[in-house]
């Protein structure tokens, strides 16, 4: 069995109330963090562990927190992201509502360390029933004096609360975040001005993905070098997988960073192989953004090496014949499954959450859909599929926030792998499956 | 379809909880407070946000009217149109459809004899479609209200029908109780 650090407790009954999560040890990172430790000296931790931003960028989360601006007088803000929206990704949203202590003990030590007095937890709008979970949460932990003012006599005060969205996934994109909590459309900024430095209200600003939050407390606990010492490479730690589509065990795992991907897929502990004993056709590793990879490049590298769960081994041959760990949805397609259906589906959410601001994303997403639309119901060409490509490039590197490569990547990938099963639907004049 | 509803006064309680929300922002961004409150009064408005409606929120919170409309009609969960009692919304996206979205959704559509987007003719039900809800793990996944329904299959379709049917279900109940 991995290291279960984020789960390890996951299926106790009664988690969620103040008095089992305390009972289980729950706010002593909060304890010896305020007693012992400067908010520097948190970083530091959080530096040492080699954390990364579990959102899907896999930034260090240390070296953003270092970003932040301490020199103005300005207040300062931390914000948690949990506007999970990415296709695929279901892991924060287990955290949310069977651990919410866990995520507030990380947002009392990610305040503490920042200097934040203030903190929002930006949950999305239909997640509305696990915001109602968090902020029963929050209140028994100002009821115990873990949240208020002089947190255990520290002289540190922190208030939190939680902010919902209204169905937008553009909101995932930090300054499409901010935007939203200061109660705009969900516009993502033009970066410079990072948000370490101007973020929300005007002011220096970090947000972390709720399970990057959640990863906290353990470290304070146990130092960042013991984190460092599980995972491989530069990935650092345990991350959670939420595995879906069609394999015989989906639900949310968490893995030691290093896990091979093929036993992360036939083991009985993880996927538990795929649904009727059918062929594994393809994965998208990282939720729907991340380039899709065929049976054979997601178990083994073009070089024919073992292919890990880890930031390294999942990108080893770039684009074109790696993807990305991303956010850690990882979708599982067999034999039966349409690639060029399923991009549609992609395709069309893509186009439905471009905010509208960059004409490429904008316009590109719409054509993108309209084009998979007409070949995925037998009114393709061959030229659709090279326009396809042409629209992607046109797209890529060319927006504003990183929406339009989102778009993108998923088309562009398809093609590179599938091609002939986009040929033969314009072939047939209809979808083979 | 019944009158269309125009709330244009809260009650003292909804008018407490949304001084509640305004009091969690630092003094003049109570804007903040928008897309709670936009949450709050589509639900009292049943389940839609009419111009009044949302000329009241820009009052409430001292905006300009614009900047409550340029808002409610960027997020996809802000109605602008009536919608029925009770609205069905199926995700489609990818791993739904995976597990079979499609077939959930025709189930809806021919159960209710609508279509997507469309409102039963006694204004009890509205089928939408949304993107990822973040449950692909148990796809097919649909969302009524606040309520999350997981591992969908055409018989528990139809079981939550005539559960919904037979106790007149409203799914915009105010999100915060």
């Amino acid at each position: 069995m991995a290291k279960q650090i984020l789960l390890k407790n996951i299926e106790v009954p009664g988690l969620a109330s103040f008095g089992v999560y305390r009972q289980l040890g729950g706010y002593s990172a909060v304890e010896k963090a305020l007693a012992n430790y400067t908010p520097d000296q948190v970083t530091n931790e959080v530096t040492r562990s080699g954390l990364r931003g579990r959102g899907g960028a896999g930034f260090p989360a240390g070296m953003k927190w270092g970003f932040i601006d301490k020199k103005t007088e300005n207040p300062r803000y931390f914000v948690c992201n949990f506007d999970e929206s990415e296709p695929g990704t279901f892991k924060d949203r287990h955290i949310g509502q069977l651990n919410p202590h866990q995520l507030i003990e990380g947002m009392i030590l990610g305040s503490y360390a920042l200097g934040a007095k203030t903190s929002y937890i930006y949950i999305r709008g239909e997640l509305f029933y696990v915001l109602r979970i968090i902020e029963k949460a929050i209140d028994e932990a100002y009821k115990n004096g873990f949240l208020g003012n002089n947190i255990l006599g520290s002289g540190f005060s922190l208030d939190l609360y939680c902010q919902p969205g209204a169905g937008a996934y553009i909101c995932g994109e930090e300054t499409a975040l901010l935007e939203s909590l200061e109660g705009k459309r969900g516009n993502p900024r033009i970066k410079p001005p990072f948000p370490a430095v101007v973020g929300l209200y005007g002011c220096p600003t970090v947000v972390n993905n709720v399970e990057t939050i959640a990863a906290l407390p353990w470290i304070i606990n146990n130092g960042g070098e013991a984190y460092a010492e599980i995972g491989i490479g530069n990935s650092k730690g345990t991350k959670l997988i939420s595995a879906c589509g069609h394999i015989n065990k989906p639900g949310v795992y968490e893995i030691e960073l290093g896990l091979p991907v093929e036993e992360f897929i036939y083991s009985d502990q993880y996927c538990g192989g795929i649904r009727n004993g059918n062929k594994l056709k393809a994965v998208v590793a990282g939720g729907s953004s991340v380039p899709i990879l065929p049976a054979n490049l997601i178990l083994k590298t073009a070089a024919g090496e073992t292919r890990f769960m880890s930031y390294e081994s999942l990108s080893e041959g770039g684009f074109q014949t790696g993807t990305m760990l991303g956010s850690g949805g990882f979708i599982v397609m067999d034999e039966t499954a349409c690639i060029v259906k399923n991009l549609l589906t992609f395709a069309k959410f893509y186009h439905h959450e471009s905010c509208g601001q960059c004409s490429p994303c904008r316009e590109g997403t719409g054509w993108m859909e309209k084009i998979l639309h007409r070949i995925e119901s037998g009114h393709g060409t061959m030229k659709d599929i090279d326009l396809l490509v042409d629209i992607s490039k046109h797209i890529e590197g060319n927006t504003i926030c990183p929406l339009g490569d989102a778009a993108a990547w998923p088309v562009a990938s398809a093609i590179r792998h599938f091609r002939e099963e986009f040929e033969e639907h314009v072939k047939l004049q209809k979808c083979p499956f | 379809m019944q009158s269309k509803p125009n709330i244009t006064e809260f009650n003292t309680e909804t008018l407490d909880l949304i001084n509640r929300i305004i009091n969690r922002y630092p003094e003049g961004r109570q804007k903040s407070a928008l897309l709670p409150v936009l949450h709050i009064a589509q639900a009292e408005n049943s389940g839609w946000l009419s111009s009044e409606t949302m000329n009241y929120v820009a009052s409430l919170l001292d905006i300009q009217p614009i900047e409550v409309y340029e808002v409610a009609s960027f997020y996809s969960m802000f109605n602008l149109q009536p919608v029925g009692n009770c609205v069905i919304e199926v995700c489609h996206t990818g791993p739904c459809w995976l597990n079979g979205a499609d077939e959930i959704l025709a189930h809806f559509e021919s159960r209710l004899g609508i279509k997507v987007g469309e409102t039963t003719p006694d204004g009890k039900f509205t089928i939408k479609t949304v993107e990822c809800l973040a449950a692909c793990g148990n796809a097919p996944v649909i969302q009524v209200g606040t309520e999350y329904h997981e591992k969908l299959t055409t018989q528990k379709a139809d079981e939550l029908l005539s559960k919904w049917q037979s106790e007149n279900k409203i799914s915009h109940t105010n999100p915060y109780l």
